[in-house]
């Protein structure tokens, strides 16, 4: 076996182990739309990352990170139901990327590599930023598991037990700004919300309690990416798409599972 | 008075309507406080801001240096994307130990529930769940969201009775939004009635017979003064005439709920077509 399918393997390992505990937030908050806000912006962290000549992990989290906050902050406001402003941002931020990449002088840029992930071309350095990144987020999802989950529970119930509602937004937003530039690699931005949203899904109904969906999603993610590997090594399919496509037939199995028991 | 929680001229808008202005509410410890309004009155955020979730524009909030607040949601967002046991729910109100979990329940009357899921719960399993977390935080202030909303009507007196027992063995305070003044009239010291800004406020009785009550709740204040005489003339200030014996759950020996019944019976308005439910 090649090394580069060692690098990916493990890169898209880290990703999916990252994407659990995320994921399951982020289905449990109805955040999807969210999700795709903030990993569209990332198209445009790239250019300006370019332009500016700045690392593009680094302005890829800024970017989505402040997608997140703008969006937080325009729902607030009321003026439009929560879907149609995260369709309206969503959109806009994936357009104005797509126009910012071509417009940039002097520059061509793999534009599916960005869309769709370029996992088998992540060298040992990406691979050691990746590593550090997926333990930071890691880390700091445990840290704040128990205030997390009770805010979404009930924000109230959180705050009345002493949590704080300004921390719980930010923690949120900040990591799911993190997991995006970690995940544009492996998936590609368009993909980055399924990466999420799937595997904690299908860990879903065969689960009782919060905990065991994570490590679920943990579970189902990492089959994913070895299956999705091995798909794409045997029908020369691209990457990205067949992980995703792996998890959704995960998907189907733990529904179909589910429905026999009853 | 050794005052818990106080809020100063608590004021609060939303998109230019004025929600809340010039709100004043003093707890002290150990007392029971029900607050009663319509639907858009307000009470809905003047408990936000007492959390903490939102910000008045004006006034301000304070607590006793280290109070513990215990909060029972009126709906939670688990719905069924959230796998939760009753037994897990608990523990993530905070490192308690395991053998407090399993008594706390008990005294709820939620006994055996841990292994269900938060998500098969009925109305008032539910209700007291949420009552059991916040108990195992030792709260000196229990804050109550409507905490009988789709309960039928004996198990919401089953409910308040057992707040009751409650504020009496732990000496917690307790301040609870309800829509039905004349079920909690019993169980409470002191109402407040808001609307916008506190209409009047003081024991229950008092409440019922302001004139402001009555403008807000028209018929239902007739019904709640009428329940009031009655309660009076028997000294049984914390029951109510309705249960009939058929109160399923633990009736916690209160024997004289019979005598109730047939002693109103005929001047009684008939309850299925009591307005409150069908209007909240």
């Amino acid at each position: 076996m090649d090394d580069f399918l060692i690098r990916a393997g493990l890169a898209g390992i880290v990703a999916a182990l990252v994407a659990a505990p995320l994921g399951c937030l982020v289905v449990w908050r109805r955040m999807a739309y969210f999700g795709d806000a903030t990993s569209h912006a990332a198209l445009l962290g790239v250019a300006l990352g370019l332009l500016a000549g700045l690392p593009i992990m680094f302005a890829v989290t800024a970017l989505a990170a402040a997608m997140a906050l703008t969006v937080t902050a325009a729902t607030a406001a009321g003026r439009y139901a929560m879907d149609t402003v995260l369709g309206v941002f969503a959109h806009a931020a994936l357009a104005t990327g797509l126009v910012s990449l071509a417009l940039l002088p002097g520059v061509r840029v793999d534009l599916m590599a960005y869309l769709f992930g370029d996992i088998l071309a992540v060298g040992w350095d990406d691979l050691t930023l990746i590593a550090a990144g997926g333990a930071v987020i890691l880390a700091v999802t445990g840290l704040f598991w128990r205030s997390l989950v009770n805010g979404t529970l009930s924000p109230e119930l959180m705050v009345a037990e002493g949590g704080s509602l300004v921390r719980d937004r930010l923690v949120l937003t900040l990591l799911l700004a993190l997991f995006v530039a970690l995940a544009m690699r492996i998936v590609g931005v368009m993909l980055i919300t399924s990466l999420l949203i799937i595997p904690a899904a299908a860990a879903r109904p065969l689960s009782r309690t919060p905990e065991a969906m994570a490590l679920g999603a943990a579970l189902v993610g990492t089959v994913s990416v070895v299956g999705g590997l091995w798909l794409s090594f045997t029908l020369d399919s691209p990457t990205g798409p067949s992980i995703i496509l792996a998890a959704a037939a995960f998907f189907c199995l733990a529904n179909a599972i589910a429905t026999l028991r009853r | 008075m050794s005052g818990l929680l106080r809020a100063e001229g608590l004021s609060f808008r939303q998109g230019g309507r004025r929600i809340l202005d010039d709100v004043n509410i003093d707890i002290a410890e150990g007392e029971i406080v029900t607050l009663v309004g319509p639907n858009g009155g307000g009470k809905t955020t003047l408990l936000r801001l007492l959390i903490g979730t939102l910000r008045p524009g004006s006034g301000r909030v304070i607590r006793r240096p280290g109070l513990r607040l215990g909060y029972t949601p009126q709906k939670m967002q688990i719905e069924r994307t959230m796998p939760m046991r009753v037994g897990r729910f608990l523990s993530l109100s905070g490192g308690l130990k395991h053998g407090a979990r399993a008594a706390v329940l008990d005294r709820v009357g939620a006994t055996g529930l841990e292994s269900a899921q938060l998500s098969d719960l009925s109305g008032g399993e539910m209700q007291r769940v949420l009552l059991a977390r916040a108990l195992l935080r030792e709260p000196h202030l229990l804050i109550l969201d409507e905490p009988t909303q789709g309960l039928d009507q004996p198990a919401e007196a089953a409910f308040y009775r057992l707040v009751s027992e409650i504020r009496a063995e732990r000496g917690v305070a307790i301040l609870l939004v309800s829509h039905d003044l004349h079920v909690v009239m019993g169980a409470c010291d002191r109402v407040i009635c808001l609307n916008g800004h506190v209409c009047c406020s003081g024991a229950p009785d008092h409440v019922t017979a302001d004139p402001a009550y009555q403008r807000l709740f028209g018929s239902r204040a007739d019904f709640a003064l009428y329940r009031h005489r009655h309660d009076h003339s028997h000294d049984h200030g914390h029951d109510h005439g309705h249960e009939h014996g058929h109160e399923h759950g633990d009736a916690q020996g209160h024997g004289h709920d019979h005598g109730h019944g047939h002693t109103h019976g005929p001047a009684q308005p008939p309850r299925a077509s009591a307005p409150d439910h069908a209007a909240s």
